[in-house]
Order: C-alpha cells, then structure tokens, then sequence
C-alpha cells in the first residue's frame, strides 16, 4: 500500500504531461525545429521550480513525510553520458517521445506507444547485455 | 474553470507542475524523478538472462514502476476523459516544413497516422520509427544514464553538470535526425 502514493503523482505528472501535448510527436519536432518557445518553456520552467525547490529543501534541511534525512546522490560522469545522450537524442527525433511520455501515451489510446515500449525494453535488455563492451 | 482545465494547458502552468513532481518525490519518499529506470527493471523482473546489470533486487525499486502505470493512467484520464483537440496546435512554419520535407498530410491526433499506424509496421517507416526509434530510446537511456526526466528535470534541477553533459548529447542526437537524416529519409 505504500506504493499508491507513487501511483497517484504518476496519475498527476501523466495527466500534466497529456494537457500540455508534451507527448505528442508533432510538438517534439516543432522544438527540434525551433519553431515555437512551448517545449522550451515546459522543460525551462520545470527546471527553474526544480532548482528552487531543492535550494530550499536542502537549506532548510526539510525531511520526508516519514522523518527521513532527504537524500540526493549525485550524478556520475562518463563516456555513456554523452554517447548514449546522443543515440537517446536520435530515438526521441524518431519516435517524438522520451520513456514518460511513451507510457501516456500507452494509456491516451496510442496502438503505437506499445511498439516503441516493447522496442525501449529491447534497447534496454541490449545495453544491459553489451554494457562490459562499450566504451564507458 | 473546467474549460480551462480541458483546453491544452500552456507551458507556464505544466512546466511549473512538473519542477513541482521533483520535490514532491522527495518529500513523500525520497525518490528521484526517473522514468527510463522502469524500462530496466522491467527487464530486470521479466528476462534478466543472467545479466549482471539486470540481476539486482528489482522489487525495492517498485514504486518506480507504479508510477509509470500511474503515468499510463493519467494519459488515459488527460486524454480520453479530459478531452482533447483533435489536432495539436503546433506552429504554422512547422505544419508547412512537415508537408514539404516529410510529405505529411494528416496532422490529426498526437502523432502522424502515415508513420505510427501500426499498418506502417508492413514497410520501412514503421520499423524505422517505431521500432527502431523506439530501440534507441531505450538503448541510448539506460547507457547515459538516465531521460528528460533523469537528467534534464531531476539532475539539473540538482545542478548537476553530467547531466548538462547528457542533455547536450540528447539535442545533439535529436538536432542532427531532424536537420541531417530526415532531409536524407524523404
């Protein structure tokens, strides 16, 4: 039962992505395009919220609901970080969707969405696979 | 106020709402935003082949995956239940760059029918867009270590500089099919 809370943020963070049309298509390649500011705001915002909301939770040093010290592990640099942010780069150009955004449309009634879940997973059983033999 | 709430929201009011899931995580359990995470796990739990990288105790990560359920249920509710247009409202120049350079007609829905009706799966667009897109999504996550989610919300919203790193690959990747490889495709 502890596990509803992530399932109604995720019902939220779904329905947010689904009104601002973040998950369609058509809007990743107006912003690959540079066509119009919306994807440039939705991602900008969030970021700015983003970045005060920790400034204040780690200066105020605020815990979670249940008392506990809010961690946040940093991030560790390496070849894959730009290599593999680039192929992501080239599947979202193709697929107009980030993994978020696959499974709301998955749940908005996309045939599609399914494929490109299926083909992720492939992706991702691959990398796991091959990760000892690829350039980290 | 209910109109509002079914029009397409602007980037001012779901920009916001989404910077606001990164410290909400936090405060109700202390998870850091993620998707492709559950992409792995899924893995993990169904063919983990004796893979390292795929044998690790997937089930204290399970709320990652309830939260994506939660997020195909919100795009059944955002969709469907909500309402939508039934075209996006993307700009003009790109309604016209899309007819010219990809051919494209029908703009309807949340993605063009002529290369994501499963009916494309019988040619090369629908393996290259669906099945091979959809490859390098999952491919090309997990080896940078995380999404838009993952890096560009979560980490920079941390000031972490790899994930900078990271969302620089991620335009790059995407900059370079829509400007070099698509011209190429059509």
């Amino acid at each position: 039962m502890k596990n509803i809370k992530y399932l109604v943020l995720g019902v939220l963070f779904g329905i947010i992505l689904t009104k601002s049309e973040v998950i369609s298509w058509f809007r990743i390649q107006e912003m690959f395009r540079f066509q119009a500011f919306h994807m440039y705001g939705v991602i900008g915002s969030a970021i700015v919220v983003g970045i005060i909301s920790i400034q204040l939770i780690k200066r105020n040093h605020l815990k979670t609901i249940n008392g506990e010290e809010i961690k946040l592990a940093d991030k560790q640099y390496n070849h894959g970080t730009w290599i593999g942010g680039f192929i992501f780069g080239l599947g979202w150009a193709l697929t107009g969707a980030c993994p978020g955004p696959l499974f709301a449309q998955l749940g908005s009634g996309v045939a599609a969405a399914a494929v490109m879940i299926l083909a992720a997973l492939a992706g991702t059983w691959t990398y796991s696979a091959l990760r000892e033999k690829l350039p980290m | 106020m209910l109109e509002l709430l079914r029009q397409p929201w602007p980037w001012y009011v779901a920009g916001p709402l989404i910077g606001l899931t990164v410290p909400a995580l936090l405060l109700i359990g202390n998870k850091a935003l993620g998707i492709s995470s559950s992409l792995r796990h899924m893995c993990a739990a169904c063919v983990p082949a004796g893979i390292p990288f795929l044998t690790y105790n997937w089930r204290a990560e399970i709320w990652n995956l309830f939260f994506v359920l939660g997020i195909g249920i919100g795009g059944f509710v955002g969709y469907q239940l909500m309402g939508h247009p039934d075209t996006v409202a993307i700009s003009a120049e790109t309604v016209r760059d899309l007819k010219t350079q990809m051919g494209l007609t029908d703009f309807s829905g949340l993605l063009p029918k002529e290369l994501f009706a499963l009916e494309n799966l019988a040619n090369w667009k629908g393996w290259v867009f669906m099945v091979l897109g959809g490859f390098l999504v999952g491919f090309g996550t997990r080896y940078a270590g995380g999404c838009t989610s993952g890096h560009a919300i979560s980490g920079l919203s941390n000031l972490q500089w790899v994930s900078l790193v990271a969302v620089i690959g991620f335009f790059a990747g995407g900059l370079l099919l829509t400007w070099v490889l698509y011209p190429l495709l059509f």
